[in-house]
Parts: C-alpha cells; sequence; structure tokens
C-alpha cells in the first residue's frame, strides 16, 4: 500500500478521466521538450525521404509534399513527462499514403529528423490510419518550437515518438533503439499500459 | 551501453525540508535502495490521496551523486496540484513514492575534461546544481561556468553556496525584473548575446552546454548560443516551468 499524504487531494475534478492514461493529467497549454536547440529549416531546402528496407526509395520537396492528399485529424495527445492534451486539431499526410509509394520490406522505421533525433517505430504503428506527417497544427503551419516544418504524429503512443523536424523514415529489417530509446526510455511507449521507461 | 538500474517505486521519507527562496523548497529525502544518480538526472514522485486518488510529477535532483541524501528543489506553482503539497504542507518523517534516476542526456558526469557552460532560468537551476556539486565533491578541475537568470536576489536559489563557489567554477547572475540592489555588479536584465560573451567559454574551446528553465528561456538561450557559434549537437536543454503542476 502506498502511504497516504495526508492533506493532498485532487485539485481540478472537472477532468474526463476516461480519456486520462494513467499517470498523466490535462493540461490546456502545449508545454514543449526537446533534448537541444530548436532547429529552423527553411521550406526550400526541406524534402522528405523513405530509404532503407523499401521495394523504391522515394523523396518529396516541400512543394510535392504539399501536393499529396491532406487529412484532418482530431487526437489527444500524451507526453510520457506527465501531460495529456485533449483535442488536438493537426492537418498533414496519413503515412500509409507514403508507404503505398515505397512498399516497405522491413517490419520496423526510425524516423529521423534536423537536429538529429530519431524514433523508433513497427510499422503497424505507423499503418492504417494511426500516423500522419502533419505540418499544421490548430490552423497554422507548424511551429518550429512544436516540430515545424513538419513532425511525425503518432498519438496512441507516447509523444516523444511523434518526432520533431521530421525528414525521413528509414524502413529496417530490425527494431533499432531511437533517442531516448537508449537513454532508458521504453521501446514502445503506449500511453495506457504507461510504458514510460525501459523496464516498464 | 549499460542497462540503467530497474525503475521501481521506492519509499522517500523526508528527512529535512529547507526554505530556498519564498517559493522554493528543498526536500532532503531519504531513500533505502537509492541505486545513485548522474548530476542532471530527475525522479518521478506520485502521491496518493486519502480517497486513492494518486498524481504523478518529474522534479530534477538538485544534489551530487556524492551526497548522503537525495534532495529535490520545489517551486511553488500557485495553482499547481502536487508543488503546493510539497512545499507547504509536507513536513519532516512523512513519506511519498519516488522512482528514478531518470534520463541518460541532460547529464554531466565529470568524465571529459571540456569546460562546461551552465545556463538556468529560475528553478531551472536545481539539475545545474547537481552538477555543480558533483564538480566540487570531485575536486574537478573543469572550467565550469554559470549564468543563472533570476527575477530578483530574493529569487536566486542556492545563493550562499553559490557565493561560495571558487575558481574553476565562475557564478554569473542576471537580475531580470526587480531594480538591481545597491552596489550590485553582477548582470541586469534579460539573457543576451553579450552577457553569454562575457560570461564565455567561447565557442572554439567547444564546451558543453547545459541550459534549464521555462521553455521561452530555454529557446531564446538555446538560439544565442547557437548564433554566438556553439554546436548544436553540445547544447543540451531541459525545460520546466508552471505545466510541471
Amino acid at each position: 500500500m502506498p502511504p497516504i499524504s495526508r492533506g493532498f487531494r485532487r485539485r481540478h475534478t472537472d477532468v474526463d478521466s476516461s480519456r486520462l492514461p494513467p499517470g498523466q493529467y490535462e493540461t490546456h497549454d502545449f508545454p514543449v521538450l526537446s533534448a537541444g536547440p530548436t532547429p529552423h529549416r527553411s521550406l526550400d531546402q526541406w524534402t522528405f525521404d523513405i530509404v532503407g528496407a523499401v521495394t523504391h526509395e522515394r523523396g518529396w520537396t516541400w512543394e510535392e509534399f504539399q501536393a499529396l492528399p491532406s487529412e484532418t485529424v482530431t487526437v489527444d495527445i500524451h507526453c510520457v513527462t506527465k501531460w495529456s492534451k485533449f483535442d488536438t486539431t493537426w492537418i498533414g499526410v496519413n503515412v500509409d499514403r507514403l508507404l503505398e509509394a515505397v512498399q516497405p520490406i522491413g517490419d520496423y522505421l526510425v524516423a529521423y529528423c534536423d537536429g538529429g533525433y530519431t524514433a523508433n517505430l513497427p510499422i503497424a504503428d505507423v499503418s492504417g490510419g494511426k500516423a500522419w506527417i502533419a505540418y499544421e497544427y490548430g490552423g497554422e503551419p507548424l511551429d518550429p518550437q512544436h516540430g515545424g516544418p513538419a513532425r511525425l504524429l503518432v498519438p496512441h503512443l507516447y509523444f516523444w515518438k511523434s518526432a520533431k523536424w521530421v525528414r525521413g523514415l528509414r524502413v529496417t529489417e530490425r527494431d533499432e533503439p531511437g533517442f531516448w530509446e537508449g537513454y532508458g526510455y521504453h521501446n514502445y511507449g503506449d500511453p495506457w499500459k504507461e510504458q514510460r521507461y525501459w523496464s516498464d | 551501453m549499460a542497462q540503467p538500474p530497474r525503475l521501481s517505486w521506492r519509499l522517500a521519507t523526508i528527512r529535512e525540508r529547507r526554505n530556498e527562496t519564498p517559493r522554493a523548497k528543498t526536500l532532503v529525502l531519504e531513500v533505502p535502495d537509492w541505486p545513485g544518480h548522474l548530476a542532471g538526472q530527475h525522479v518521478d514522485v506520485r502521491l496518493t490521496a486519502e480517497d486513492g486518488y494518486q498524481a504523478q510529477r518529474s522534479y530534477s535532483i538538485a544534489s551530487a551523486p556524492e551526497d548522503d541524501a537525495l534532495e529535490l528543489t520545489i517551486e511553488r506553482i500557485d495553482d499547481g496540484e502536487v508543488s503546493p503539497y510539497l512545499t507547504d504542507e509536507a513536513v519532516p518523517g512523512d513519506q511519498f513514492e519516488l522512482r528514478g534516476p531518470i534520463g541518460g542526456y541532460f547529464v554531466w558526469d565529470g568524465s571529459s575534461n571540456a569546460p562546461i557552460l551552465l545556463v538556468a532560468g529560475g528553478s531551472g537551476v536545481a539539475p545545474l546544481m547537481a552538477m555543480l556539486r558533483h564538480h566540487r565533491a570531485t575536486g574537478s578541475k573543469v572550467d565550469a561556468r554559470l549564468l543563472l537568470s533570476a527575477r530578483s536576489l530574493d529569487d536566486v536559489l542556492y545563493r550562499e553556496e553559490l557565493d561560495a563557489l571558487d575558481r574553476p567554477v565562475r557564478v554569473h547572475v542576471t537580475l531580470t525584473r526587480d531594480p538591481a540592489p545597491d552596489g550590485w555588479r553582477g548582470f541586469t536584465g534579460r539573457i543576451s548575446e553579450n552577457m553569454l560573451t562575457a560570461v564565455g567559454p567561447e565557442p572554439a574551446v567547444a564546451p558543453y552546454v547545459y541550459v534549464c528553465g521555462p521553455t521561452p528561456f530555454v529557446e531564446e538561450a538555446a538560439r544565442l548560443l547557437v548564433e554566438l557559434g556553439h554546436e548544436p549537437a553540445r547544447v543540451h536543454t531541459e525545460r520546466f516551468g508552471p505545466t510541471g503542476g
């Protein structure tokens, strides 16, 4: 039994707790977390590539990427640092559309980013309408602080998997830990199972 | 990389509660079987209310790995849920759950001879203090500089301890809000390129840089550091602020 902290009590009772994974609290801000300085990539130097264990490697310029069919999605997001934010609205390209173009052979991928950040995911977790490359948030171009020009959006996993400043996906045959996964965070990161750290 | 210690919840007992500033207190904790930590790492704290409600928050460790107790410095967030309990109501002898250490990137273990530049906004100095305490405890010869931005002199955490640090550590404070006290010889105003240049060390000597504070502070400091020529990959950032609750 955990010790009871007398005098400690829930402050916010108006939260829809069915939407809140264990150990999370709701925030209305949009906190920023990153391991280093925010990179600033100009759009004429931005490309998005899918490489590695695929049938056809493929790249898109910013203009080509913008011409792809986009979707508007409204989702709840959950950060491993304990905040959750409900009903966030994004515009981006469904990752299914991108994978169709390359025909993955491997079962995993590493999202790679400006600034050197990486995150690993099973292909299954970015397929079937579960992930997007998002470039607008709340009706505005995605701010660099939050990962602009574009970030991966995989809302069913802790938000570090939604790699900011994403520039491509490297498809791999074996699962390779990304940046935080190499520093003790969970390899998969399901917020509903509270998979925060490697031993969870 | 070696597998870190398994992260299980442990029982922490408050040994002492120390006032740091009007808004911040340090909790000195006994944690049986604490596996040790690196300077810069943090812990998760979990509180349980009488009705079974639980809340978790992360706090940086302010003590050095060499210290005999684990210290967390908590800034009171007025509309927060966890911090007002920890700063106002928790007293020595009280217990709560804790697990860690967490985070392996924002750390300084003293194994490199490269200089370090620590840049803190407000209570963001806590994990940087762990680095300076580790530096002192090991008698490190590494050139270490701290630039601490605080609203007023009263808001400077660990002031006496920072004042007592000596070469090769150099401490600089800038006061951003209240008029500086008479005879103040430190900086005033928001962090700037000139201030960072005066603090040094210059980018050419490739210091490891650690920036911690609220997001707008960290964004601005990291941007200035990169503009000055610091290699982005050497600039480590950690952010916290009111959302930390």
